[in-house]
C-alpha cells in the first residue's frame, strides 16, 4: 500500500492546484503510468493524464515523480516510493491545462524557430519545394554525430527542469537546440553558417547556464547539454565573435594561454567587448562594490609556476591567441 | 591527512575569503595540504567548448602532479570538481584518447596513469574526515542558526560525474549544516542554478535565476546560504543588490562559503575567514 499525491487542478472550479492524496495497492511490477490509470478507473475518473505507447516512444506521459520529469511509463512505481509515499506533478515550465496535463505550445513554437527540417540545395529555407528530390545518402560516421539528437521523443522533460527557461521563457531551450544541433550537423544540411548565426542570437546557445537539468532528466539518449557545448564549439570554429558568449571564451582561453588562470578584472570587459558602453557601464557597480570590499583580484595578475609547459600544450593545439 | 590543494582562479582572485578560511579550517582539523601552484585552470567548462581536447589535457597534467606527489586532489570550488571528474571519466574510459594525451604531456615530463582521487572538501570532511570527529572539534555551535544549503550544479549534475551516488537525493551539506549545530532550511532551491555561467550574457536571465532560490530561503526564513562553489557566491552575493531588484524584495542574505560555515562553528576568528569580504554584510551571523 503506498498513497500517492497527486496534484489536481480543474480550470473550471479552481483558482490554485491543490494536491490530492490516492491510497493504493501498487501492483509487482507496475510502473507509475500503471499506477495512474488504475487510480483513474478504480478510485477517480476525474482525474486527468497523458497516455499513448506505454513504452517511452510517445514521449505524452512526463510527469513530475517526487520533484522532476520522468517518462510516467518508462518508472518503476516501487523505485519511487519514499517512505509509503509519492509525489506526482504535472511537468514544470509550462502551463497547467488539467491536472497532469500541460500545454505544450510554447514548447513546439521553439522548435519551429530552429527550422527543423533539412536544407538542400534547391529546397530554400522553407523545407517545401524541393526540386532536386533525389536520395542523399549519409556515411555511418556522419549519422553518429546526429544520433545522439535523432532519438528525442518530445516529451518536455528536459524543458521541465531547465533554469534558464525557468528565468527566461524566451530561451530556446535545450530541446529545441538539440534539434537544431541534429540539423547543423547533418552532412547533408547546405544550412549551416546562417542556422549558427541565427542560434548565437539572444536567447539562443549562449543562455545555456551548464545545470545538466537537461541531461539528468532526458528519459533518452540525446544529452541536450552537449549539444549545446556542440553547438558552441561549431560556432567558434566558424568564427560568429559579435555576441558574449563566444567573446567570453576567446577572453577566458587567452588568459590561459597567457598565465595559467583567470584574471576577472580585465575578463567582464573582454566578454562584454570593448566597444560595448552600455555592457561596460553595467560593470561598474559591481566592480566598484567588490573594490570596497577588497573582493577585487590582485592588481597585478600573477601567473602559475611552470607556465612554459601549459604554453606548451596551448602550443600543440595552436591555440595561441 | 594529506592533500593536493587545488585552489581554482577565484579562490585566489575575486574569493579569497574561500582560500584563507579553506586553509584555516584544514589547519584547525590537522588536515596536510600541499597547493598546487604549477597547476592550470580547470578550465570550467568553458575552454573545453573551444576544445575538449585541450581542456582535457590541461585537466590530465594537473591528475599527473598529484599523482607524482601521491596525494588526492582537494577542491574548494564546485566547479572545479565537476570539471575535472567530468574530465577524467572522459579520459580513463577512452584509452586512446589517454594515449594522444600522454604524449602531448611527455615533453613536459608528466604522465597521467589514471587512478588520482578526486574530491572536493565537503567529501572529503564527510567521507574521509568523517562528521562524528568533526563534531568533537566544534567549539562554537551554530546553535539553531538556519542555514540553506546551495550545492551548485557542478557537485550535482550531471550525476555520472557527481561523487554523490544519488545526488537529487543528497543531504550531504544539510548533514554537515546539522553536525555544526544549524538547523538546515529545506527548500527547492537548494539543488537549483545560480545563473552565474551566463551573467555575461544575459545578466537579466542569469540574475533571475539567483533570485528565484534566495526569495525561496528567505521565504522559508533563511539566516544564510552556504555553498560549496565560490562561483555561486559571486552571484549569489556580489549580485544581490540587483537580485533584490529583480525580485523586489530586500533580500539581505548573506551568502557563506562552506569552509567559513565550519570555520565559525570551529571557533576560528572570523577575520581569518574573510567573513568582513561580503557584499552582504555577515555580521549579524557573527553575534
Ligand atoms: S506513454 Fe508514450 S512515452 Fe510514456
Amino acid at each position: 500500500m503506498a498513497i500517492f499525491s497527486i496534484q489536481r487542478f480543474n480550470p473550471e472550479k479552481d483558482n490554485v492546484p491543490c494536491f490530492k492524496d490516492y491510497e493504493l495497492n501498487v501492483p509487482e511490477g507496475a510502473t507509475v503510468l500503471d499506477c495512474l490509470n488504475l487510480i483513474k478507473w478504480t478510485q477517480d475518473g476525474t482525474l486527468t493524464h497523458r497516455m499513448s505507447c506505454r513504452s517511452a516512444i510517445c514521449g505524452s506521459c512526463a510527469v513530475r515523480v517526487n520533484g522532476h520529469p520522468k517518462l510516467a511509463c518508462k518508472t518503476q512505481a516501487a523505485d519511487e516510493i519514499i517512505g509509503g509515499r509519492m509525489k506526482i506533478e504535472p511537468i514544470g515550465n509550462a502551463k497547467v491545462l488539467k491536472d497532469l496535463v500541460v500545454d505544450l505550445e510554447l514548447f513546439y513554437s521553439k522548435f519551429q524557430k530552429v527550422k527543423p527540417w533539412l536544407i538542400t540545395e534547391g529546397s530554400g529555407v522553407t523545407g517545401q519545394g524541393s526540386e532536386n528530390n533525389k536520395e542523399r545518402r549519409q556515411s555511418p560516421e556522419d549519422f553518429h554525430r546526429i544520433d545522439a539528437a535523432s532519438t528525442c521523443i518530445m516529451c518536455a522533460c528536459c524543458v521541465s527542469d531547465c533554469n534558464s527557461w525557468a528565468a527566461n521563457e524566451k530561451f530556446l531551450g535545450p530541446a529545441a537546440l538539440a534539434k537544431a544541433q541534429r540539423f547543423v550537423d547533418d552532412s547533408r544540411d547546405v544550412g549551416t553558417l546562417k542556422r549558427i548565426k541565427d542560434l548565437s542570437e539572444a536567447n539562443g546557445i549562449w543562455d545555456c547556464t551548464h545545470c545538466g537539468e537537461c541531461v539528468e532528466r532526458c528519459p533518452a539518449e540525446v544529452k541536450p547539454m552537449d549539444r549545446i557545448i556542440s553547438l558552441r564549439t561549431t560556432s567558434l570554429k566558424i568564427g560568429i565573435w559579435n555576441n558574449n558568449g563566444a567573446r567570453h571564451v576567446r577572453g577566458f582561453v587567452d588568459f590561459i594561454y597567457k598565465s595559467g588562470r583567470l584574471n576577472e578584472n580585465i575578463l567582464p570587459v573582454k566578454s562584454m567587448g570593448i566597444f560595448n558602453i552600455p555592457g561596460l557601464l553595467s560593470l561598474i557597480p559591481v566592480g566598484i562594490r567588490m573594490f570596497l570590499k577588497g573582493k577585487n583580484p590582485p592588481i597585478i595578475h600573477r601567473h602559475i609556476d611552470e607556465m612554459d609547459d601549459v604554453r606548451r600544450i596551448f602550443r600543440k593545439f595552436k591555440q595561441k591567441t | 591527512m594529506k592533500y593536493a590543494f587545488y585552489t581554482g582562479c577565484v579562490a585566489k582572485g575575486a574569493g579569497r575569503e574561500l582560500y584563507s578560511s579553506s586553509v584555516a579550517v584544514a589547519k584547525r582539523l590537522g588536515i596536510e595540504l600541499h597547493e598546487l601552484t604549477n597547476v592550470s585552470c580547470c578550465g570550467a567548462g568553458v575552454i573545453s567548448e573551444k576544445d575538449p581536447l585541450l581542456s582535457d589535457t590541461l585537466n590530465a597534467r594537473t591528475f599527473a602532479i598529484a599523482e607524482e606527489l601521491n596525494l588526492g586532489i582537494m577542491n574548494i570550488c564546485g566547479t572545479c570538481q565537476g570539471v575535472m571528474v567530468k574530465a577524467q571519466k572522459g579520459i580513463d574510459g577512452d584509452t586512446k584518447r589517454k594515449d594522444n594525451i600522454n604524449e602531448i604531456l611527455k615533453d613536459g615530463g608528466h604522465r597521467y596513469k589514471g587512478k588520482v582521487k578526486i574530491k572536493h572538501l565537503l567529501h572529503i570532511l564527510i567521507e574521509d574526515f568523517g562528521l562524528d570527529k568533526l563534531k568533537t572539534f566544534v567549539k562554537k555551535p551554530l546553535r539553531g542558526l538556519k542555514a540553506a544549503p546551495f550545492y551548485g550544479c557542478y557537485l550535482l549534475r550531471p550525476s555520472v560525474y557527481s561523487n554523490f551516488s544519488s545526488p537529487d537525493r543528497t543531504t550531504a551539506l544539510e548533514d554537515l549544516i546539522t553536525v555544526l549545530g544549524g538547523e538546515p532550511v529545506n527548500y527547492e532551491g537548494k539543488s537549483k542554478c545560480c545563473g552565474f555561467p551566463i551573467v555575461m550574457m544575459n545578466k537579466e536571465s542569469s540574475l533571475a535565476m539567483s533570485g528565484i532560490s534566495l526569495k525561496e530561503a528567505k521565504e522559508k526564513d533563511a539566516d544564510c546560504l552556504v555553498t560549496p562553489c565560490p562561483l555561486c557566491h559571486l552571484n549569489l552575493d556580489s549580485y544581490q543588490p540587483e537580485i533584490d531588484k529583480i525580485v523586489q524584495t530586500k533580500l539581505n542574505l548573506p551568502i557563506l562559503h562552506l569552509p567559513q560555515l565550519v570555520g565559525i562553528a570551529l571557533g576560528i576568528d572570523p577575520k581569518e575567514l574573510g567573513m568582513n569580504k561580503h557584499i552582504v554584510s555577515t555580521e549579524m551571523l557573527l553575534k
